[in-house]
């Protein structure tokens, strides 16, 4: 017969023999196996107590982070929302007034900034598709809710604390590519402005 | 008929009542833990220490569930069904001796809730009762998946008691008795039946796997196919009645296995190094509670590793395999008998 690939074969249907019949020795032979499971190591890893390393590479809850002085990277281009093949995304834009420099880093930002958790695939295109290095996936785990509309996430658990101290590291999630990258002064987002330092 | 005796009997059935609640109460337990085990994972490890109270919580969560009643159902009969099958489970540790006997203050209290001398028939009588339970609330819930598992649990049931019986005769012809006491009082030392029955001990136990519709026998409640079987429509306290019913039978004719093939309360060796009667009594009790409980774990480890059978294949084995077995395992100590005594 000519195959496709070499992998096919041809099955037969064979009558049991005596010993098969008895069911008894396959019975004994089917016990010996599951008891020796019954000793072996346990996979479980017992969640609360002990917690697995995450992946270098996972995408849990988003940040919008804030830049060296404090200032609200996010200019609410819309790019995200664009990009995100879930459309979980949705935001407002408003204009910077003259004194909030040190709150929003460009002339105009996110308003208000919302992600569905419920829609969003953790796919990270949202943080590929930023232009500012305003949005990134986080090593935290998304906490569960009772209720659909507590999964709406707002600015005010995405954007991270404005205490040096309190914000949220993305080291973890950055490749060497892009810390070289936020490295170069001539790139312009990365670039320190003058008068935008905190009062 | 003095007060002493009255209480007496209060007491120990009181307490075989107990036990078989506290073992059926644990088994669901165990049953979780060997499966989780068997299967390379933990188990409950919850509800305190190692999950221990996971039962107690279990038993909540079932009382706590709605009352589920379907409108087309035979109202009273649905009641009925699970209220048979823990009845008949419970009533068949009256008649297994679980221990010799205490002596206090010179009466002799033996540790067997009744000792009729009939007590086989009893325990068939009572298994067979069983069937009703499942068929009737099989029958009541007025679904189809109810009713084929219920079908299929008494046919299954109903063939292989016949299996069993015959099994059974072989032992009764070479003990002499269908008292269980004598039964087990006979196997001293060594001298347990399954070294002269092993036959009937092998037919005797695929028949109370399928007696108890445990895996691989489980076609009444296979989920693969009927939903839940016979108690689909149920809910609450009465599936766990159920569900209950199950494992307390499992414990019961583990406790048959043991006394009828196993020597019962019978040990071997123990009796030149302890002589006190009562002490030893209730060693004897406890090392029958510890082939109970082998055997318990038994069923689990079956469960666990041995794939439900197909429907043909449950009655093929029961008809055309065991019964003509039983029958020539009757034939066979019949001529042992002759040519031995
Ligand atoms: S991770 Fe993917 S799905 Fe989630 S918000 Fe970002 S782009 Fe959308
Ligand atoms: S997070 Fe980035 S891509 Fe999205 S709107 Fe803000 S700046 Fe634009």
């Amino acid at each position: 017969m000519l195959t496709l690939t070499n992998r096919s074969k041809v099955v037969v249907k064979k009558q049991m023999t005596f010993w098969e019949k008895l069911y008894i020795p396959a019975i004994l032979g089917g016990l010996r196996i599951t008891f020796s499971h019954f000793f072996k190591k346990k996979a479980t890893i017992s969640y609360p107590e002990v917690q697995r390393e995450f992946a270098p590479v996972y995408r849990g809850q988003h940040v919008l982070k804030r830049d060296e002085n404090g200032a609200e990277r996010c200019t609410s281009c819309g790019l995200c929302a664009v990009a995100c093949p879930a459309e979980a995304i949705t935001m407002t834009s408003a204009e910077r007034k003259p004194g909030e420099e040190n709150l929003y880093r460009e002339e105009k930002y996110a308003a208000t900034y919302e992600i569905n958790m419920l829609r969003c695939i953790f796919c990270g295109l949202c943080e590929e598709a930023c232009p500012k290095e305003a949005i990134f996936l986080t090593d935290r785990i998304v906490p569960s809710a009772d209720l659909r509309k507590n999964f709406v996430y707002g600015k005010n658990k995405l954007v991270e604390p404005i205490e040096k101290e309190k914000r949220i590291s993305v080291a973890r999630r950055q490749t060497e590519d892009v810390s070289e990258f936020k490295k170069q002064p001539n790139v312009a987002h990365n670039k320190l402005f003058e008068g935008k330092k905190l009062k | 008929m003095e007060m002493s005796f009255i209480i007496y009997k209060l007491i120990l059935a009181t307490c075989v009542f107990g036990a078989s609640l506290f073992v059926a109460m644990y088994s669901t337990y165990a049953e979780r833990k060997v499966a989780a085990f068997l299967q390379d994972r933990i188990g409950p490890n919850r509800a305190g220490p190692f999950g221990i109270l996971q039962p107690l919580a279990d038993g909540v969560k079932m009382f706590m569930k709605e009352e589920i009643i379907p409108n087309v159902s035979n109202k009273f009969l649905f009641l009925l069904g699970p209220s048979i099958a823990m009845l008949t489970a419970l009533m068949t540790g009256a008649v297994i001796p679980w221990g010799t006997s205490l002596t206090i203050n010179g009466t002799d209290y033996p540790l067997q809730v009744t000792d009729i001398n009939i007590g086989i028939l009893y325990l068939f009588g009572v298994v067979s009762i069983g069937v009703y339970g499942i068929m009737i609330g099989g029958w009541a819930s007025n679904n189809k998946y109810s009713l084929l598992g219920a079908l299929r649990a008494s046919s299954q049931m109903i063939s292989y008691e016949l299996a069993m019986g015959l099994s059974i005769i072989a032992l009764v012809m070479m003990t002499g008795t269908l008292s269980v006491r004598e039964i087990a009082a006979q196997q001293t030392g060594w001298h347990w039946n399954v070294i002269y029955q092993p036959l009937g001990f092998l037919i005797f136990l695929i028949c109370a796997f399928a007696e108890t519709n445990r895996a691989p026998f489980d076609l009444a409640e296979c989920e693969s196919e009927l939903v839940g079987g016979y108690h689909t429509e149920y809910s609450s306290m009465k599936l766990g009645f159920y569900l209950f019913a199950e494992y307390i039978n499992m414990f019961i004719s583990s406790a048959i296995i043991a006394t009828f093939y196993f020597g019962g309360y019978n040990m071997p060796l123990i009796g030149r190094f302890v002589t006190n009667p009562n002490t030893l009594a209730m060693l004897g009790t406890m090392f029958l509670f510890l082939k109970i409980f082998f055997f318990i774990f038994f069923y689990m480890w079956i469960r666990w590793t041995i794939p439900r059978f197909r429907y043909d294949q449950l009655m093929h084995l029961g008809w055309k395999i065991l019964i003509p077995l039983a029958i020539a395992n009757i034939i066979f100590t019949g001529f042992g008998m002759y040519f031995f005594n």
